[in-house]
């Protein structure tokens, strides 16, 4: 189907285990869905097992840009294809410039729309303004010192640069204090637009009293087991996870 | 996962391995003796004192063992080297001097469009004697010396044989000494007490016939409170057999003066590349050392600092790349001989396709030179198992007070870097490359513009095929 991520009955896992049992989901331009679920649920697995990290492999099932199986492409083939994963725990590069990062990074995922370099640079001022960050990060390494508020937000400007149609954003708001949670929260608003499906990935549901989701997913044991509202949340801070292990898991939510 | 593609970003390569046919104006027979050398000496028709160095260190040569450590040395034969070949008889002043042929190279190479950017004098090796060579008028009225080695012998003798030699002499090594018995050409400078020199002075050195050994010898001394940066490049033709490179070069940094040389290698992969470079730095004075070492079979090279004078400096960046049947044997050597001196040394290495990268350093603090800081920092990053790297620091201390750090990190390029780079849509090879240019940039960041965009064409260039 052109215009959807879906993920299809994914089962996925890492050396060897099984993490993901099953997940279906299914994303479309201007939707933001929620993925919550308790630590070692899988949320972080189905993050990297889209993005294509090679450490992780896919048991069964499919995952489909525009109705096209990713499966065996390479982690730049999905993000010229318009994924985007937002890191929960980003790499430095040591000695590689943000400006010119980006630069490459805009000009494999964009070929169809090239800027010369001061058309670029404009480009790139929009979005800083988009994010809130200052010029001067442009002149430091890719995550070399950055702050954990800065990091993250350096992920929403690479997100916001490279403007795919889906990106996941996998546990964005970790490690923040308020004001940099508000920050962030702000940073994801400004990039959300009609033209990009997101899923955030989160633990706590702090993240969603500034972002506001359509679709809220809980992920617990490999599966997804209650799909609902942004109120399905609320119900989560109230609750907590437990009470769904209870429960007998609901089948076939999407 | 899926085998990505592999393609490079499309850059023209070809400029970096091309040959001309030259006719060249004077050339001395294979091999070496005591008729080469005093040959040599006579075509230059120069001074007895000079010819009686050759000699002296010629004679050194002969008796001299080779060295039993570093690279494998055996394969070359020195009879089967030309030790001298001109292209051109005279030195040119003015581009329209310069024979049309070498004019072709040098605009293959992009010297002209260089100069005319920014460059405050050129001074060009075309094989074994310099053919040109200009300074901007500017700094020929402050009094600043930049021409070849051979021409400043006959118009500053003096000067020359003052300084010639007093570095490195001779017997230093066996390369120094085959050097000093058939040198011709390398570059000349002299800066005046006071004079700063804001722009670079370059010179591009090249080997263009096979089996040409060049034997190049630039001398530099920097008065009192002057500054100066100097700056090499090199490129080569790409041939089968071997070809020698020993040169030697000698900075001398008076009281309170700055100097920094900086070399680009890229020497075809089957040059021997033996090179001396030592600095004398008295009292307050500054020198640099920014040296990369691509190309070349076999390279081995050890800047170094003898800081003399009480405060003096010495800062020692050398970068290696060593691809398949490549060793790159390179440090650097900082020598305390007095009060309250600091050296830092920096080496940064990649190996991959199964070559070798060595460091080889030595840091010695004489007896009576308190007060001493020194860092010395080695980082090896192997792109594959079948690469090998090394590291010699060599560590002599005479004084308990000095205050000495060494690191030393050995790594590879890490799955999580690859993926988070791939994953902003770049391609296996480019994130790679991005990772390696990373790596190096702390010597990156310190050249020209234009030098800079050129090396990263180089190391891009050499991670060629590294994926797959």
């Amino acid at each position: 189907m052109t215009g959807t991520l879906e993920i299809v009955d994914l089962h996925a896992g890492v050396e060897g285990k099984e993490i993901l049992k099953g997940v279906s989901l299914t994303v479309r331009p201007g939707e933001i869905h929620a993925l919550m679920g308790p630590n070692g649920s899988g949320k972080s697995t189905l993050s990297y097992v889209v993005a294509g990290h090679p450490k992780y492999q896919v048991l069964s099932g499919d995952i489909r840009v525009d109705g096209q199986s990713v499966l065996g492409k390479a982690p730049d083939w999905r993000a010229q294809h318009g994924i985007f994963l937002g890191f929960q725990y980003p790499v430095e590069v040591p000695g590689v410039g943000m400006a010119t990062f980006l630069r490459s990074a805009y000009q494999s995922v964009h070929p169809e729309k090239p800027l010369d370099v001061p058309q670029f640079h404009k480009y790139l001022k929009e979005k800083l303004r988009l994010v809130g960050m200052d010029a001067s990060f442009l002149q430091r390494s890719i995550n070399e010192g950055f702050s954990g508020g800065e990091k993250k937000r350096a992920e929403l400007l690479q997100m916001a640069v490279l403007s795919p149609r889906f990106a996941i954003l996998d546990e964005t708001d970790s490690g923040l204090d308020i004001d940099a949670l508000r920050q962030v929260g702000a940073a994801i608003n400004a990039a959300a637009s009609p033209t990009v499906g997101i899923l955030l990935v989160t633990h706590y549901q702090r993240l969603l009293n500034y972002v506001k989701p359509h679709h809220v997913h809980v992920l617990v044991d490999g599966k997804i087991a209650e799909s609902g509202g942004s109120d399905l949340a609320l119900k989560l801070e109230e609750k907590g996870y437990g009470w769904l292990r209870e429960e007998p898991p609901t089948p076939g939510v999407v | 996962m899926a085998a990505p593609t592999r393609d490079l970003p499309s850059e023209d390569y070809s400029r970096y391995a091309f040959k001309d046919d030259i006719v060249y104006a004077t050339t001395i027979p294979k091999g070496l003796s005591e008729e080469t050398v005093r040959s040599i000496s006579a075509i230059k028709k120069e001074p007895e004192w000079m010819l009686n160095f050759r000699l002296r260190a010629y004679r050194h040569f002969v008796k001299r063992a080779m060295p039993n450590w570093g690279g494998v040395l055996s394969n070359i034969d020195f009879n089967q080297i030309t030790y001298y070949m001109s292209a051109s008889k005279k030195e040119g002043k003015t581009w329209d001097d310069v024979p049309d042929k070498v004019k072709q190279t040098f605009e293959k190479l992009g010297i002209p469009e260089a100069e005319r950017k920014f460059l405050a004098g050129v001074g060009t090796q075309y094989d074994s004697e310099v053919v040109y060579h200009s300074v901007r008028k500017e700094l020929t009225e402050k009094g600043v010396v930049f021409m070849g080695t051979d021409t400043a012998l006959r118009e500053y003798p003096e000067l020359f044989k003052k300084y010639f030699g007093t570095v490195i002499p001779p017997e230093d090594n066996k390369f120094a000494a085959l050097n000093s018995a058939v040198w011709s050409g390398g570059s000349f400078v002299y800066i005046p007490p006071g004079v700063v020199v804001d722009q670079p002075l370059q010179a591009y050195f090249r080997i263009n016939a096979e089996q040409v050994g060049q034997f190049e010898r630039t001398l530099i001394i920097a008065e009192e409170g002057s500054r100066v940066h100097y700056i090499e490049g090199c490129t080569a033709p790409v041939y089968a057999t071997e070809s020698l490179h020993s040169a030697v070069v000698e900075v001398i940094a008076k009281k309170g003066a700055q100097v920094r040389y900086t070399t680009l290698q890229n020497w075809s992969k089957d040059v021997y590349n033996l090179v001396t470079k030592r600095a004398h730095a008295h009292a307050g004075a500054n020198v640099e050392w920014l040296d990369a070492n691509t190309g070349s079979r076999l390279t081995m090279k050890y800047p170094s600092v003898y800081l003399l004078g009480e405060g003096a400096k010495a800062e020692i960046v050398s970068v290696a790349f060593a691809g398949n049947g490549q060793h790159q044997d390179a440090g650097a050597k900082a020598v305390h001989l007095a009060k309250n001196t600091t050296s830092h040394i920096t080496s940064k290495s990649v190996s991959k396709d199964g070559g070798r990268t060595t460091y080889r350093g030595l840091l010695k603090v004489a007896k009576g030179a308190t007060g001493v800081k020194s860092t010395v920092r080695c980082d090896a990053l192997m792109i594959d198992d079948r690469s090998r790297s090394d590291t010699y620091p060599y560590i002599e201390i005479d004084e308990e007070d000095a205050a000495i750090t060494h690191e030393a990190t050995v790594g590879k390029i890490s799955d999580e870097m690859l993926f988070y780079l791939q994953s902003r849509g770049l391609k296996e090879n480019e994130a790679m490359n991005l990772i390696v240019l990373g790596f190096v940039e702390m010597f990156t960041k310190e050249l020209p513009m234009e030098y800079a965009l050129e090396f990263n064409r180089l190391i891009r260039l050499e991670m060629e095929g590294s994926v797959g």
